[in-house]
């Protein structure tokens, strides 16, 4: 079967989607190890959700993904190319949302879309403005343009990251915690964003969460990692009733008074 | 040990960056406004400070040498002590301590918090190599500054033993005869020594600052325990690298 064409929501140029795998991916650092023998694969333009309680290794495996941390042992494959090569950048556009939006500070919004395609050489100042008010408006953001990461709120930071990333053009999102310290109303616009350039666009997505919410709503399939380990792998539904009980547990958690973890805390 | 290694790995990040950095010098025409940024922000933000401490700098040394060379008769020759010093020694080391404090610093402050708030990261991820625009910039500018920084230093400096020698009873040279005796001794690879080395010193500073602020790991504690390092290793790295410079170009 062919994968599904990816359209560039900028500029409507269309190309084959992207799918990663993971094989067998073991990150030690020192005597901690963070992920242990991870595998699966994230089909060609599907959003994948990666769940898992914190610090069970799902920022480190998004980070082994875009090449910012080098494995122990096991690989990551994107379109079949190692993540870690340099050329794979260079081919495969991807683009990370940070938890915390990683903006830069002393440019203004406008600038931190157009950084990339400036350094890139995408054209004349005025294509590249084009591509930025168009990522802009995609968000809602066009009103901000001239405004600083530290003059935005939460909610601004997090939609300003994703305008930056849709201006690389990506052919792979990956988002780390991307509904994390929201409201409700803003996790759903951020939920829904992340759907629409799936269904639109066939940008195939990697989503690093917590959010339950997000994870049954928008989630082609859901892998959950606790303790470094996959411990499952499969479509939202099958999470609504856990046969694992500590997934259960992470998903329908009870809070019991008389539970030692407690007893520790009065003590 | 563990402090050796921690050398070693510092010195060769440091070369990492400086290879890295060089891969990309083409690419400087195009950030012309960076490099003005820095231009700005290494000469034009340190030209006071230096031009303070240059001219009493030069105050002191001449009324020092007054006071000590009255003994031998052999005031007429503050001139040439006050102008061989300052081009040869005391202008390039006083410039490239300032640049290390008031430069340096602040290259590590900006490029650790950088790091520690993953703006850097998203440079990698967005193949945008941090050493083409973080550091080439820095580090072309400070090559243009420096020496312009030494030159100026080396001018208020001689102005300031000049003043002290004019006003100073116990000295009472006219700046005709100071001035003279400045030119009598003085050759011009004094003078390009001074600012061989100028330039040696705050490309090293650059680097290091540079280097030790892209390694920054961990939280916003750690943005102030690297802007210590980066300062202490720039000086101790300015008073070694000065004797082994001054031995080189004798």
């Amino acid at each position: 079967m062919n994968p599904p064409i990816h359209r560039n929501p900028i500029t409507a140029v269309e190309s084959p989607a992207v799918g990663v795998t993971i094989d067998g991916l073991t990150k030690n650092f020192g005597t901690f190890q963070a992920l242990k023998n991870v595998s699966f694969t994230v089909e060609p333009g599907e959003i994948f959700v990666l769940m898992g309680p914190s610090g069970s290794g799902k920022s480190v495996l998004l980070k082994h993904i875009v090449g910012l941390e080098a494995a122990t042992a096991g690989r990551v494959l994107i379109n079949g190319q190692d993540a870690t090569a340099e050329h794979t950048l260079e081919r495969i556009r991807i683009a990370l949302v940070f938890q915390a939006g990683a903006l830069f500070n002393s440019l203004s919004v406008y600038d931190n879309l157009a950084l990339y395609p400036r350094e890139h050489r995408f054209g004349d100042e005025a294509t590249i403005r084009d591509k930025v008010m168009r990522a802009l408006q995609i968000l809602s953001l066009e009103n901000s343009a001239q405004k600083f990461p530290s003059e935005l709120s939460g909610g601004m930071r997090k939609r300003v990251a994703i305008a930056r990333a849709l201006v690389m053009e990506p052919q792979l999102m990956l988002y780390d915690e991307p509904t994390s310290e929201l409201d409700p109303v803003m996790s759903a616009t951020i939920s829904e964003i992340i759907a629409t350039l799936k269904d639109e666009y066939h940008v195939t997505t990697i989503v690093v969460s917590h959010d339950r919410e997000l994870a049954l709503g928008i989630a082609d399939r859901v892998g959950i990692l606790m303790g470094g380990e996959l411990v499952f792998l499969g479509p939202p539904a099958s999470l609504r009733q856990p046969a694992d009980p500590r997934i259960a547990d992470f998903f329908h958690p009870r809070i019991d008074l008389k539970n030692p973890r407690f007893k520790t805390l009065e003590t | 040990m563990k402090q050796f290694t921690h050398f070693l790995e510092g010195f060769g990040s440091a070369v990492q960056l400086l290879f890295q950095s060089a891969r990309f010098v083409g690419t400087l025409p195009r950030q012309r406004a960076r490099f003005i940024d820095q231009c700005y922000l290494i000469g034009y933000t340190t030209l006071p400070i230096v031009a303070i401490l240059c001219f009493f700098m030069g105050s002191v040394l001449a009324l020092q040498s007054g006071y000590s060379m009255e003994n031998f008769g052999a005031k007429q020759f503050i001139g040439s002590l006050v102008g061989l010093s300052f081009a040869r020694e005391l202008g390039p080391v006083i410039v490239a301590i300032l640049v290390a404090g008031r430069v340096g610093s602040a290259i590590t402050a900006e490029l650790a918090s950088m790091k520690v708030y993953q703006e850097v990261d998203a440079l990698v991820t967005m193949n945008i190599p941090p050493a083409r625009i973080l550091v080439l910039p820095r580090l072309a500018a400070v090559l243009v500054m420096m020496p312009v920084l030494a030159i100026i230093g080396n001018l208020i400096g001689w102005f300031g033993g000049a003043v002290v020698c004019k006003y100073v009873e116990s000295i009472a040279i006219e700046p005709e005869a100071y001035f003279s005796a400045l030119r009598r001794y003085m050759k011009f690879k004094d003078v390009g020594t001074g600012l061989m080395k100028a330039e040696i010193f705050g490309f090293v500073v650059v680097l290091i600052c540079c280097s030790i602020g892209l390694n920054t790991r961990g939280g916003p504690r750690e943005i102030g325990a690297s802007v210590t390092k980066a300062v202490v290793v720039s000086l101790i790295s300015i008073l070694v690298l000065d004797y082994f410079v001054t031995k080189a170009l004798m």
